[in-house]
């Protein structure tokens, strides 16, 4: 069961991606160009997300089980710490060299074009970095 | 500021779909596409169930494709070096934070947690300024 869900969720996800435009880093770009010619649908696709997104989490976190899954496994990482701003804002800037974050780059492998592949394969490498310097969260 | 290319509807619906895939797979586990592509990489633990979401997020848009006929295109016109670097900056970046856009930006941001606002704010930021930035060069 769990696994299905993994899978059809991947795939949802890849379908709003594609039908948000998202996937397209020149549409997210546009969002990022805040002070020349501003596209605004990314934060459309935020609303759109957390209208839904937040009523589930709010509901699912009163139940004592998750219907999915044994037990719950999320974050609970509170600490507003320089790692965080400091690895945001690195995101940041990699996200706005090029305009792909996780989720649209690994999307757009379906497209099977080399830049965007050549992207993934770069991110891949950064999070094993991470990992081996220990770094991570 | 100038708006141009704005989809409010299609960018929404989009946005509900990935917010519903969120919202699912937060029924017990981790959401956040950074975390389950950086751990389908390094951890044993739920390898499996990290995969197929991956999975189903390039088999997305590829359904997507064959159902609606609807030829998706994206444009990435960056040179390699540029690519690898962002991609390296986005990999990086994401797992010194602990998120992303979906990580921090919708399950963190919907689950009102502090920490993934104050993420989210930051990569806002430096993202326009990366491209305000971008374009004055």
């Amino acid at each position: 069961m769990n696994k299905l869900v993994s899978l059809i969720s991947g795939i949802v996800f890849g379908i709003g991606l594609v039908i948000s435009e998202m996937i397209n880093p020149e549409k997210v770009l546009g969002f990022l160009d805040l002070f020349g010619n501003w596209d605004p649908s990314l934060a459309f696709v935020m609303i759109g997300a957390l209208i839904v997104s937040s009523p589930l989490f709010h509901i699912i976190k009163k139940k004592e089980k998750p219907i999915f899954a044994e037990n719950f496994n999320y974050s609970n990482n509170k600490s507003i710490n320089n790692k965080l701003i400091l690895g945001s804002a690195i995101f940041g800037a990699g996200w706005g060299l090029i305009g792909l974050c996780p989720g649209p780059a690994i999307s757009s492998i379906a497209l099977l074009d080399i830049h965007s592949i050549t992207f993934v394969i770069a991110m891949f490498v950064g999070f094993y970095l991470v990992k081996l310097i220990n770094f991570d969260n | 500021m100038n708006i141009v290319n704005f989809t409010p509807v299609t960018a929404t619906l989009g946005g509900i779909l990935i917010g519903l895939a969120v919202g699912v797979l937060f029924n017990g586990r981790l959401v956040g596409i950074s975390g389950i592509a950086a751990n389908a990489l390094t951890e044993k633990n739920n390898r499996f169930d990290n995969i197929l979401f991956l999975l189903g997020l390039v088999i997305g848009p590829i359904l997507y494709s064959l159902f609606t006929k609807n030829e998706i295109n994206i444009t990435i016109s960056n040179s390699f070096i540029l690519l690898i670097f962002a991609g390296l900056l986005v990999g990086i970046g994401t797992r010194i934070s602990g998120g992303c856009t979906s990580g921090h930006g919708i399950s963190g941001c919907g689950r009102f947690s502090l920490r993934s606002i104050v993420a989210t704010i930051t990569f806002m930021i430096v993202g326009i300024l990366t491209v305000l930035i971008k374009n004055f060069l």
